[in-house]
């Protein structure tokens, strides 16, 4: 019925290869044959950023990326924030600290794209962290606890850097991203 | 099982209180229970849970608001491969959703409402279900969905519920467009009318609004070993259980609903959504099957709030007293009633807003459009008359030169006072704090930006009814029980739709019993494994389940007091139960101290159940008749007040919202850290509300016109 495609994405670290429809999305990859269910289906057509993930390192929403298109890429998704064994990366722990998430289901595309956001290092003013996520909807919280928590991690980590990169990683991880411009506030569609 | 006492005047429902200062967990901003999961990726929403071969569902709905359906085949779609069966309405056992208040044991005549769970022989909205396809991939359901051939004889419709009820409207069911209608007259409205100072005329309209939840409606569904039908999806009720058994004809108690933790509800997931769709599936197949709705579908097809068209004309003296109100709303019931009778009735409970006005006469009445249905989404028909009632105010205040503050607090209900309905407010009413709260935050009116920009200043103020219309006799049960490490299990068949519900309830269990919060699990929506707590809706659930927990939690704490006195031979009442500080739960009494596995081994020796369950049950009253008089409709009321500054650009129109503060009577937050985003997020749907685009035009179509907001 459909073309097939054989595709190797490294997901949170792990290399996974699948062969199905050429047509599939990058999110249903990850959802229906990876079994990657933090990014989530919201609206399908890159409105809600609810399947935001990081493609080497920059935020797509993964329902507007067809998989073949980018194999062989890496996918860092909302689970790939935690550190081994599952410890909260700093963003995560931060996102903990200002009970930024209520029902939930948008905060794992949050989380990505803040961690996008807060790449390059540079202090961002609460407006710029706004214009930053306005790609990411929530319907829960009114975003307050959600900027309060881009704005201490990214003050946490000025007043305490932390060796481990904006995903979490270890200075010395073996899976290190290749180098990518840093993001800018504007999401990747 | 025990029951709670009945509320104290004062008091709705028995709500206990404590002093502030003796709580050590309850009123304490602590992280919530689920946060942890959700924030690491790992929880699993409706839609993340996958069986190996398991199949898919989807539906085939009508592209038109009104039609007699003259032609069904199937033969086409069913030969897709992969396909594995195509159900149209006469596939279903029984093809009836009955609305009639799920979970109670009292049926509302007006609000006693059916339709098709696949229509056969007549359409009525855009999106509505005509045919159920199942296959083996999405990609076989989306071809056979295009080949499911239906024809459609398109007949008249009707879009807006004031011309539903003129004479000759096209009947959009057989027994007329009339839905529901209530009326309230009070006091001397004529009499007041003709006594007044000023009397001011309104004429407001609301347009629907989707809830727009980020988790569209999904579900998966399997027969499991014991022939009962499993179903578990994003719901506010996992009482549709028995919804879904009278559809199949099967016995309640074959049918097992389970919410996860839902990605939001604020009313969209009240009424069933999947679930029935998913049942059949699973009952023709004998398969697990999963569904989910595309965001298109929830748009087009789920139900949404009222329109509502509100007349008002009231009365009022020189002093900025009101006199009299004269209400007239009619709402949009779209297709299909669902709970729109009652949704009409919070709207005329509430429609004179937090204000004392002894003279009243309302007519509500609600109608069957082509539209899309609409049904239960926050506030409930709370919501829409407060754009009339405080219009209004400020017309009137406008007249006599009164600030929208004075006029208010001037007319403000307090205790005591009785509603236009009959009902006497029994607790406080905070009110002016709250107008006095967000008139001090707010400050003076910022100055204007440029010179073509103006600045403007509103406020507003509200009340809102919390726990179930007292006549359906609304209960919740909760299951407590220590383990022999001393770590404890809360069962409560609460659905956690992102409040915290459940995390609230092992709040309230851990300050009984001294275990700490991270000892405390908390099994929740589970149709069969935990005790009913009935629905996530009407503002209920922390009144009902967090009342259960508390009484399950007290009866634990005495019994394993009175096992450990019996034991020890102290009196009981010198004993307690609390946190040790180092992660346990110690029994202390005067030179005495157990840790709490040592009292769970006493009372297993003395046959003392270490387990409690705990039944609460809501204030009762009478039901109402069309004409609206009771001592008791709501357990009780809550207020608030807000404020917004905007400004608008002269030349282009854009507005702005420069500063927006809300305060809200919201009594003891259990956990005083959720209680801003519970506020701030209504207040951003109030405003997304109020300046967005309407969604539906005057021909049922349900897509974005651009057409302004009211």
């Amino acid at each position: 019925m459909t073309h097939t495609a054989t595709i190797t994405l490294t997901v949170n670290g792990q290399r996974l290869t699948r062969t199905a429809g050429a047509h599939l999305t990058l999110l249903r990859w990850l959802r229906d044959l990876a079994g990657v269910t933090d990014p989530k289906y919201g609206c399908g057509e890159g409105v809600c950023g609810a399947c935001a993930v990081l493609l080497d390192g920059e935020p797509v929403s993964a329902c507007l990326v067809l998989a073949a298109q980018v194999d062989g890429a890496e996918v860092t998704t909302a689970a790939g924030l935690s550190g081994p064994g599952g410890i909260p990366g700093p963003l995560q722990e931060a996102f903990h600290a200002c009970h930024a998430a209520q029902c939930g289901f948008c905060t794992p595309g949050m989380l990505v794209t803040a961690a996008a956001l807060l790449a390059d290092g540079r202090i961002r003013s609460r407006a710029e962290i706004r214009a930053g996520l306005h790609g990411n909807l929530c319907r829960c919280t009114g975003y307050g606890p959600i900027v309060d928590a881009v704005e201490a991690a990214q003050e946490a980590r000025q007043a305490r850097p932390d060796p481990r990169d904006h995903l979490g990683r270890a200075p010395a991880g073996h899976d290190a991203p290749r180098p990518r411009p840093a993001a800018g506030p504007e999401r990747g569609r | 099982m025990t029951s709670a006492a009945p509320g104290a005047p004062g008091r709705p429902g028995g709500i206990r209180t404590s002093k502030l200062d003796e709580l050590r967990v309850v009123h304490q901003a602590l992280p919530r229970h689920d946060q942890a999961e959700k924030i690491a990726g790992t929880t699993r929403y409706a839609g993340d849970l996958a069986f190996a071969h398991m199949l898919h569902a989807r539906l085939v709905r009508s592209p038109v608001p009104s039609a007699r359906v003259t032609r069904r085949d199937s033969t086409a779609a069913a030969a897709v491969p992969g396909v594995v069966c195509v159900l149209f309405g006469e596939d279903v056992p029984h093809n009836t959703i009955w609305v009639d208040v799920p979970g109670q044991t009292v049926e509302v005549a007006a609000l006693k409402a059916s339709m098709e769970v696949l229509a056969t022989d007549r359409v009525r909205f855009h999106g509505e279900p005509v045919a159920l396809v199942v296959a083996e991939s999405e990609e076989a359901l989306t071809a056979a969905c295009e080949l499911v051939e239906v024809e459609y004889e398109e007949l008249p419709g009707v879009f807006d519920p004031d011309e539903a009820l003129a004479d000759g409207a096209p009947a959009v069911h057989e027994r007329g467009n009339l839905i529901g209608e209530w009326r309230i007259d009070r006091g001397d409205a004529d009499a007041a009318f003709a006594a007044a100072d000023v009397i001011v005329e309104g004429s407001y309209r609301t347009q629907f609004v989707d809830h727009a939840y980020l988790e569209p409606e999904a579900g998966v569904g399997w027969m499991d070993d014991e022939g009962v039908l499993n179903l578990r999806v994003a719901t506010q009720v996992v009482e549709h259980y028995r919804d879904v058994a009278r559809i199949l004809g099967v016995p309640e108690s074959r049918v097992r609903v389970i919410a996860p933790y839902v990605g939001g509800g604020f009313g969209g997931k009240e009424d069933m959504t999947v679930e029935p769709y998913l049942a059949l599936a699973v009952l023709r197949t004998g398969r697990p099957v999963r569904m989910q709705w595309t965001r298109q579908e929830s748009l087009l097809a789920r139900p949404k709030r009222h329109p509502m068209r509100l007349r008002y004309r009231t009365a009022a003296r020189r002093d900025g007293t009101i006199l009299a109100h004269s209400i007239d709303i009619t709402a949009d019931s779209g297709a299909y009633a669902y709970l729109s009778a009652l949704v009409l009735l919070y709207s005329s409970v509430h429609a004179c807003g937090p204000y004392r006005v002894d003279n009243v006469r309302l007519r509500a009445r609600c109608a069957y459009t082509n539209n899309p249905p609409t049904s239960a989404f926050r506030g409930f028909g709370g919501m829409q008359v407060v754009f009339g009632y405080e219009a209004q105010m400020d017309q009137v205040a406008a007249r006599l030169g009164l600030s929208p503050a004075e006029i208010r607090k001037k007319n403000a209900l307090a205790r005591g006072d009785t509603l236009p309905v009959g009902q006497v407010i029994e607790t406080e009413v905070l009110l002016k704090d709250c107008i006095d709260a967000v008139l001090d935050r707010a400050g003076a009116k910022p100055a204007p930006s440029g010179p073509r920009k103006a600045v403007g200043r509103g406020m507003a103020a509200n009340i809102q009814s919390y726990g179930r219309l007292v006549w359906l006799n609304d209960s919740a049960a909760a299951w407590v029980g220590l383990q022999l490490d001393g770590s404890l299990t809360v069962r409560c068949g609460v659905p956690d739709i992102g409040g915290g519900q459940a995390s609230s309830l092992a709040q309230i269990a851990s300050e009984v019993l001294g275990v700490p919060m991270d000892r405390v699990t908390v099994h929740f929506g589970d149709s069969a494994l935990t005790p009913l707590a009935g629905t996530t809706t009407a503002t209920r659930q922390l009144l009902m389940s967090g009342n259960a927990v508390y009484e399950a939690s007290v009866q634990l704490r005495d019994a394993v007091l009175g096992a450990v006195a019996r034991e020890t031979g102290q009196p009981a009442g010198g004993l307690a139960m609390r946190a040790d500080g180092a992660g346990g739960t110690v029994i202390a009494g005067p030179g005495l101290r157990l840790t709490l596995p040592e009292a769970v081994l006493i009372c297993r020796r003395r046959n003392v159940p270490a387990e409690a369950l705990g039944t609460f049950f809501g204030p009762k009253g009478q039901p109402v008749a069309r004409d609206l008089r009771a001592d008791r409709v709501f357990p009780d009321f809550t207020f608030g007040a807000h404020l917004c500054d905007l400004e608008v650009d002269i030349d282009t129109g854009h507005v702005q919202v420069v500063r927006y503060i809300a305060a809200h009577d919201v009594g003891r937050a259990i956990n005083p850290c959720r209680s801003p985003g519970r506020s701030a997020a209504p207040r951003c749907r109030g405003s997304g509300w109020r300046s967005w685009r309407r969604s539906w035009s005057r021909t049922g179509s349900t897509w974005p016109r651009g057409s302004s907001s009211t």
